[in-house]
């Protein structure tokens, strides 16, 4: 069956299974900054913003996001390029893995509340799990990225 | 997954008809438990066109449309009022944010799920649940009855109440399932629940059935009271905890949940 994605604001048809997961469809249309981890919810490596909103990629059927606005770390490069550096600053950063989708939740965090308090801060990425780092350097590099407002 | 054909329901009606019209059809909630508990599906049915996306306050109660994201319920200030916003608590703790976005209330009450936090908060509150065909039913006759399976929930209507409550739930990590939850509230009468045992969530009506013949509740009482309780929730053993983990956490966690709302 064939469905309309806006990704990244730019429309296009994608030809699906029925029971396909958005995951699968936005990689094999060349999104591989979304990335594969669990596959069951747990560890947010593949988040993508769902009309603006966090959701789990691996567990969003693809036929349920026709119509709507998909937006990868590609769609919010300049945020990206941002925290990126806050990233690095702090030391926050080793394998890569998990930063597409640990920007893309950050970016989420800093439209919903601005001026987030460290328990907003944690509550809020619970769900983006990074194996290499103890996420303190990455809570004071996401502290600095909210206080940003160049 | 394997989906044989994907339908967007015009109407409730086509809805509860196409579901009931072969025991494959699903209807499609959130979606976020279906990698583990759908395999094979005939028609996967959206209700995206129904609008059921609501939390409207009405004179007695808040009602909740059943495809209302828990995100959106645990944000609510409506929902937070209501009996010391434990339906609101319950679902903060539910994983991330993400997963928060994406599941649906309908969702989550309509899979009984046994690891379910949701279930004893909403077993506790003063709710019905709005079915197309079967009306308005309360969550226990729901959680014991399969009938329900075949019909399309609309809506929880949750009567407005600001009683004393408690709930808590302790899970080995943030991202895993309950091992053991337990929802309590004090109105005129008593109202106890416990989740995770890993059965299906239950009201203890023994336990709730003393403690309302009490003249006054203190510690000899809630010691008591927790004998019964241990009796009557039926915990067990899996690869989360063993049983008798799991009593030594509820009998904890119900003298202080009862010392918060009571004393």
């Amino acid at each position: 069956m064939k469905i309309t994605l806006t990704v990244n604001d730019k429309d296009k048809v994608y030809d699906i299974e029925p029971g396909e997961f958005l995951l699968d469809v936005l990689r094999r249309n060349g999104f591989v900054s979304v990335r594969r981890g669990c596959d069951n919810t747990s560890c947010g490596v593949c988040t993508v913003l769902f009309d603006g909103k966090p959701v789990p990629s691996c567990s969003l059927l693809a036929v349920k996001a026709n119509g709507h606005h998909i937006t990868t770390v590609e769609g919010i490069q300049d945020e990206a390029d941002k925290l990126a550096r806050y990233f690095g600053d702090e030391g926050a950063d080793q394998c890569g893995f998990c930063n597409p989708s640990m920007a893309l939740t950050v970016y989420a965090l800093k439209q919903e509340k601005p001026d987030a308090d460290d328990d907003f801060i944690k509550r809020y990425l619970v769900g983006n799990l990074c194996r290499c780092t103890g996420y303190v350097a990455q809570h004071k590099a996401i502290q600095k990225y909210l206080g940003d407002d160049s | 997954m394997n989906v044989n054909t994907y339908v967007v329901a015009k109407t409730n009606d086509e809805a509860y008809q196409r579901l009931k019209e072969n025991r494959k059809n699903k209807i499609l909630g959130g979606g976020a438990w279906l990698k583990i508990s759908v395999k094979d599906v005939g028609q996967l049915i959206s209700l995206e066109a129904l609008n059921l996306d609501y939390i409207r306050e009405k004179d007695t109660h808040i009602e909740i449309g059943a495809m209302t994201t828990l995100r959106d319920i645990e944000m609510s200030p409506l929902v937070s009022e209501l009996d010391s916003g434990i339906l609101s608590e319950a679902i903060s703790n539910i994983m991330g944010v993400a997963i928060r976005n994406l599941a649906t209330i309908g969702g989550s009450v309509m899979g009984k799920f046994a690891f379910s936090d949701i279930l004893p908060v909403l077993l506790v509150m003063d709710v019905k649940l709005n079915f197309h065909h079967g009306g308005d039913v309360d969550v226990e006759t729901f959680l014991s009855n399969r009938s329900y399976q075949n019909d399309l929930l609309i809506s929880l209507k949750i009567n407005k109440h600001k009683r004393p409550g408690f709930f808590h739930n302790i899970a080995r990590t943030h991202l895993d399932f309950s091992m053991i939850n337990l929802a309590i509230i004090k109105g005129e009468n008593m109202f106890l629940s416990v989740g995770s045992r890993p059965g299906l969530a239950k009201i203890c009506h023994q336990t709730m059935l003393f403690l309302d013949k009490q003249n006054s509740i203190d510690d000899a009482v809630i010691e008591s009271a927790a004998s019964i309780l241990l009796s009557e929730a039926e915990l067990g053993h899996n690869l989360r905890a063993s049983k008798d983990y799991r009593e030594t956490l509820l009998k904890t966690y119900f003298k202080r949940g009862m010392k918060k709302v009571v004393l």
